[in-house]
């Protein structure tokens, strides 16, 4: 270690976790066959943590359009949309969205993290004011960093807290943008939504929501926690990614701003980076299409999502609050959270191990999240596996264990 | 509601003398901590008093209820001593802009 010896206790930390034999950074898929199983380790293996809400990834049509934008228009962009121009493509999405949400404005940025770095940098800057939720993803964080933006946290979910935070700052000049998520990445949560709306209202700040776990997944059209809140009217803001419910890479933010085109040369992480080749776009807009006609993928994934967090809450798991398609279960500590984790591998079952401090509290989390592609099968496999890895570890409470004998 | 009442026996228990506002810390140091803690302005919070990444943020949002302010992300990267901290409170209760 020499220029990187300051991140020495990383280091120790990631060698101890290694030192179980396993790395859960790193994990080496031989392949991936399908949205819900893998091969690992020479093992068929059930893909329990892929964030694949929909399960598009290997959707013929999908995968047919990507071919033959290919094809037709090449592997890649080779720049950014300032430099070399916008294809067909990257307007036709932009247009696509912007309707399919029923707003003016749509940008598509090159992933979901860029749509963060670079609509929170340029909607709020110096003297302005950036409320976020003490949750926050890291591309959150990052983005208000690089705006320069004074920025206050909240407590999570908490719009009394951000309501008190917001009184303090009465009198004082600048905007107010305050950031939520539409569900939380690690437990599945999702915000108040409505409370936040009327904080918004009463205060008059400027709201945005990251819906990048809630698209396709929340709201009677798919549009996400706005919609299913009723409060998309409140919403100035909506960002989200390809690279969940879409089964793609890349991200984007609608709005009615009037002046939201002033971004396109203002907002440096879309100004600077490659644009989307044009297969990943053709691909996007086929499951954004597929995302609009097929409520029946939406049920789908909401039963797995039951079916999962209501069984492993019978086998005597702690999970997070709500049947979201984030299910995480929370573990005693890290020794286990990891020899737990390992064991799940070793029999088939593929999930995130999530530690301090990228978890909300100081619980280590195996972070699962469901896919409309899963089976009743897969799910019940799961459970299956969940049980007798319990059951081995002796992490289930005893007057489960019996009850979980007999899954 | 656990930490509101927290703040109550903060409020109501602390000695206010001299130097009052590390006489508040302190006190939200040891309602955070769970235990006694000697405090000077050279204490480093991290090092000293073993408070992790999820520890610091309790205890500074405990200190922003405690004082009614809010301590923007940038003001507290810059706190590494119990001194920072009085520093940083000070000028943002004095109203001093970040």
């Amino acid at each position: 270690m020499t220029i990187l010896a300051k991140h020495a206790s990383y280091k120790l930390a990631y060698d101890a976790l290694r030192a179980h034999g396993v790395d859960p950074f790193n994990v080496r898929f031989d392949s991936v066959l399908s949205p819900t199983e893998g091969m690992l380790n020479g093992r068929r293996t059930i893909l329990l943590g892929t964030n694949n809400y929909l399960g598009l990834t290997f959707d013929p049509d999908c995968i047919a359009e990507a071919v033959e934008a290919t094809k037709r228009q090449g592997t890649g962009t080779t720049g950014s949309r300032i430099a070399n121009g916008s294809y067909d493509g990257h307007l036709r999405l932009e247009e696509r969205l912007a309707a399919f949400y029923g707003r003016k404005h749509a940008m598509v940025f090159s992933t979901g993290y860029q749509a963060n770095l670079g609509v929170l940098s340029t909607l709020v800057g110096r003297g302005d004011h950036l409320m976020l939720d003490a949750d926050s993803h890291a591309s959150i964080y990052d983005g208000s960093r690089l705006g320069g933006a004074e920025v206050i946290r909240f407590r999570h979910n908490s719009p009394d807290d951000l309501y008190k935070r917001l009184r303090r700052l009465a009198g004082s000049p600048g905007e107010r943008l305050i950031v939520v998520e539409g569900i939380y990445s690690m437990v599945g949560d999702t915000a108040p939504l409505e409370e936040i709306a009327a904080v918004k209202r009463e205060t008059g700040a400027y709201l945005l929501v990251d819906e990048a776990h809630s698209l396709g997944v929340l709201g009677a059209t798919g549009r996400g926690l706005a919609e299913a809140a009723g409060v998309e009217e409140d919403v100035d803001f909506i960002v989200g990614t390809f690279s969940k419910s879409l089964g793609s890479v890349g991200g984007f933010c609608v709005s009615d701003t009037a002046d939201f085109d002033i971004m396109r040369v203002v907002c440096r992480p879309y100004m600077f980076t490659a644009s989307l080749p044009p297969g990943v776009i053709a691909s996007t807009l086929e499951a954004l299409h597929k995302l609009e006609t097929q409520p029946r993928l939406r049920v789908n994934l909401m039963r797995n999502a039951k079916r999962l967090h209501d069984g492993l809450g019978a086998l005597g798991f702690t999970t997070g609050p709500q049947a979201n398609p984030i299910v995480a279960v929370v573990m005693p500590d890290q020794e286990m959270a990891v020899t737990f984790w390992k064991m799940l591998l070793e029999s088939g079952l593929y999930l995130n191990l999530a530690l301090p401090p990228a978890t909300p509290s100081n619980a280590p989390l195996l972070r699962t999240s469901v896919s409309a592609a899963h089976t009743t099968g897969q799910i019940d496999a799961a459970l299956d596996i969940f049980a007798q890895v319990g059951r081995n570890l002796n992490c289930l409470p005893a007057d489960r264990r019996r009850a979980g004998g007999v899954v | 509601m656990r930490e509101t009442r927290q703040l109550a026996l903060v409020a109501s228990n602390t000695p206010v003398a001299g130097k009052p506002v590390r006489g508040e810390i302190a006190a939200i140091f040891e309602q955070v901590l769970g235990h006694p803690v000697q405090i000077t302005d050279g204490t480093d919070i991290v090092e000293d008093l073993g408070l992790d990444s999820l520890g610091v943020m309790n205890f500074v949002m405990a200190i922003e209820d405690f004082y009614d302010i809010s301590i923007p992300l940038d003001r507290i990267a810059q706190v590494e001593t119990v001194g920072d901290l009085i520093h940083a409170v000070e000028q943002l209760r004095s109203g001093v802009p970040a």
